[in-house]
């Protein structure tokens, strides 16, 4: 590799040749260290903890935008039409046609209002977010913030969106904004235990809060094949899709967007606002979806760990960044796909179904660690299998036990067959 | 000042929150998020529904103050600050080297062998409270069923209650 | 019994597959690209009307001979009409104004029903977005005339009928064999009805 290397700039004043491969991978550490290097030095500490966060917000700022053109995208495809496809090549620059229309917009601020807490409800609501992508491990080098308590960390500046509904609700003076801020904390409160619980079997087996240590903990493969990614074993995967459910339900995405409602409740707390006020919700929505995908990628899906040795070549930040696509994609396609649950499912569904088995994983995992021990022919296995059953079989026997005591099934029409 | 009563608890959610900053200045970094959890995330919710769910209207706002009672919010808010100026003044360490930047008081993880080992009893016990207090939420807010000779119109309304309970028990639990 | 999650992944299957599909076969989608791609519309499409006029010169050729049938009929009254005048002030068989409103029109075609003279007929031109909502929607006898030729690009069948009528009832005129079948047959020389 060193054959075709290039001249880099390692650090501050440090020339010498590198690899591509180690270029890619500390390209983006050196250009900070060469950054702050031309700052004095009573400013070097404040770079050194801008420059994280400026990259942070503009990388997902400009992902925000690709995304929200990418679903519109994807949800046409769903329902066989094209999607946006005017603006810029194959329509990618819708995003800044309808940042231009928002920020061009009046912004109405209805007149009983509580102009202060209308004004401050989106604030509330996108900061906490944005915050919380600062301890996500974007690759071996790179997170903005590495506290000892980073999934901590996550889920507290997390729980500020509740206060942030709730005061775009009330302060709005609209009956459907209130019924909407209701719906939001509700939701946000039941999935937030099932989410929680998902994440603490990571940190239980993990051993650590930090989501960098996390990371480092899945790395190495099985046999060289197979990564040892947490979603590898049974309890992994279990808690990866009761994960995956709570995030939609914590980051109010469909078939969980019940705050929103459009076709009950307007828009629920966002229904008086407008212009830009609207679009920073809108943004907030689409961070927290990011943070949450980022999150279930850190705790499950080995964080930047590439899925085989050989692809370790590829910057590490590129693999985070492709499998938060895929994640993105992933609800995307959920939300082409299923329709909104009602209120009362939604409730049920959170508390009488991914709460216990959130708790049964974790007995999982703590039994899965308990077996670690056996060492006959086989025994891989039997523990992988044992587990799955473990979590598996209540997952059915349950979810039909509760459909029978509802007298819930496949729905029969009548007519319309 | 704050006439209205939403108001006034969301203030309360600020000063929670900066309860939370002084801890994660001071090194308690899981103790500062946990009180972020619990007093931003559950209680300040608990207590704007409990304003919104109460019917009273009259209990709603609070009178203006007079001007005696503004001499006394000030004078208390001096001495609060007084006390805490004093305090910070006076304690060593807290400006940078035993602070945010110097290891912290206690490690998450000795924290955790300490509740799961020495006080466990205490722990345990406090979190038994907490659950009946939960099922007993639970219980409060079940329709109960009514004597037959009462009117059947309460009885006949289970199914329409059941969101609100399971958020309830959200509030409380949480 | 059904197996669990059957439901949602054959949900999944199916958009899943509408998406693919659609990438791979542009016959699946179901909206067309507007102004590059346009469906034709139907013969029997209507929008506003317009004014046919025969020969090469709009203002002459007209069909119309300011009758006012059309305008008294129109319901939500969106033609106005002002008879032409010859220089001693007598009404000429022309119009000097003929204004529609298409900002009112309502698109019922009433006023191509009880036209005499099959002077205005409907139109498919349906894109009328204009800069000024007012001005740019009244729609004056410049606007509205149109050679037979585009009648007959519009509806064949309809045109070559009325052609036929016309025609039979120039010859007639101009045979002079008209005042003798008036006056025999009471009611048969009655021209319109275009189809």
């Amino acid at each position: 590799m060193n054959m075709e290397g290039i001249l880099a700039l390692t650090g501050w004043g440090g020339l010498r040749w590198v690899g591509p491969v180690e270029l890619f991978e500390r390209g983006p550490v050196w250009l900070r260290d060469w950054a702050v290097g031309w700052l004095p030095e009573g400013a070097k500490v404040w770079a050194e903890g801008l420059i994280p966060a400026v990259a942070v917000l503009a990388v997902f700022g400009l992902l925000f935008g690709l995304a929200t053109v990418a679903e519109r995208k994807l949800l046409g495809r769903i329902q066989n039409r094209p999607g946006p496809n005017r603006v810029g090549p194959y329509g990618w620059l819708q995003f800044a046609a309808d940042g231009v229309k928002m920020l061009t917009k009046e912004d109405v601020v209805p007149r009983s209002a509580d102009r202060v807490l209308h004004f401050l409800a989106p604030i509330v609501m996108l900061a906490p977010v944005a915050l919380s992508l600062a301890v996500i491990p974007y690759g071996r080098d790179l997170v903005a913030a590495d506290p000892r308590c980073g999934l901590l960390f996550f889920f507290a500046v997390g729980s500020a969106a509740e206060v942030a509904a709730f005061m775009a609700g009330w302060s709005s003076r609209n009956k459907y904004s209130l019924l909407g801020a209701m719906r939001a904390i509700a939701q946000m409160i039941s999935y937030e235990l099932p989410l929680v619980l998902s994440a603490l079997t990571v940190v239980m087996m993990a051993g650590s809060l930090s989501l960098v240590e996390i990371v480092e903990a899945q790395s190495g493969y099985w046999w060289g094949v197979i990564p040892r990614w947490h979603v590898m074993t049974p309890w992994g995967l279990a808690g990866l899709l009761l994960f995956m459910a709570a995030a939609a339900a914590a980051s109010n995405r469909a078939p969980f967007d019940l705050p929103e409602g459009e076709s009950e409740i307007i828009g629920g707390f966002m229904t008086e606002y407008s212009g830009f006020k609207y679009a920073i919700f809108f943004m907030g929505e689409y961070f927290g979806m990011f943070a949450v995908s980022g999150l279930a990628v850190t705790l499950f899906l080995g964080g930047w760990q590439a899925p085989l040795a050989v692809l370790e070549a590829a910057p590490s930040y590129g693999w985070f960044f492709l499998k938060l696509g895929v994640m993105i994609a992933w609800f995307i396609w959920v939300r082409g796909t299923l329709p909104r649950l009602r209120v009362d499912h939604l409730l049920n569904f959170g508390w009488k179904y991914l709460l216990p088995l959130g708790a049964l994983n974790l007995l999982v995992a703590m039994v899965w660690r308990g077996l670690g021990g056996w060492a006959f022919p086989g025994a891989g296995a039997v523990r992988w299998l044992a587990c799955l059953a473990m979590i598996g079989l209540p997952a059915i026997l349950w979810g039909r036990l509760l459909m029978r005591s509802r007298g819930w099934g496949p729905r029969v029409y009548r007519y319309a067959s | 000042m704050l006439r209205r009563l939403v108001h006034c608890a969301l203030c309360w959610t600020l000063s929670m929150a900066g309860v939370a900053g002084l801890y994660i200045l001071a090194g308690a970094e899981f103790l500062g998020l946990a009180q972020l959890i619990v007093y931003v995330g559950a209680v300040a919710i608990l207590i704007v529904f409990a304003i919104l769910l109460t019917q009273r209207r009259e209990l709603l706002s609070i009178e203006r103050l007079t001007a005696g009672s503004w001499v006394t919010g000030v004078a208390v808010a001096g001495l609060v600050a007084g006390c805490l100026w004093i305090g910070l003044a006076y304690t060593r360490g807290l400006g940078g080297a035993g602070g945010a930047s110097g290891g912290p008081a206690l490690e998450t993880r000795e924290l955790g062998e300490l509740l799961m080992g020495r006080y466990v009893v205490a722990f345990e016990v406090a979190g038994l409270v907490l659950t009946v207090a939960l099922i007993g939420a639970v219980i409060l807010a079940l329709p109960f069923e009514q004597p037959r000779e009462a009117s059947g119109r309460r009885a006949d309304r289970p199914a329409a209650g059941e969101g609100w309970d399971a958020r309830r028990q959200g509030g409380q639990g949480a | 019994m059904s197996v669990e999650g059957a439901g949602l992944i054959r949900g999944f299957i199916e958009t899943g597959r509408n998406l693919v599909g659609s990438y791979v076969d542009p016959r699946r989608w179901v909206t067309v690209q507007y102004p590059e791609e346009r469906r034709a519309t139907p013969e029997n499409s209507r929008v506003y009307p317009f004014l046919v006029y025969d020969g090469a010169d709009p203002e002459e050729g007209l069909r119309c001979v300011s009758c006012k049938i059309c305008e008294k009929e129109c319901p939500p009254q969106c033609i106005y009409i002002v008879p032409a005048q010859d220089e001693r002030g007598r009404p000429r068989k022309h119009p000097a104004i003929f204004d529609i409103d298409i900002s009112v029109c309502m698109s019922c075609q009433i006023c191509v029903e009880v036209c005499p003279f099959d002077s205005i007929k409907m139109d498919q031109a349906y894109a009328w977005d204009r800069e000024d909502r007012f001005g740019g929607l009244l729609l004056h006898k410049a606007d509205l005339a149109r050679p037979n030729r585009y009648y007959r690009e519009l509806h064949p069948a309809e045109a070559r009928v009325v052609d036929e009528h016309l025609a039979r009832e120039r010859e007639l005129r101009e045979s002079g064999v008209r005042a003798a079948v008036r006056a025999s047959l009471p009611g048969s020389g009655e021209p319109g009805g275009g189809t």
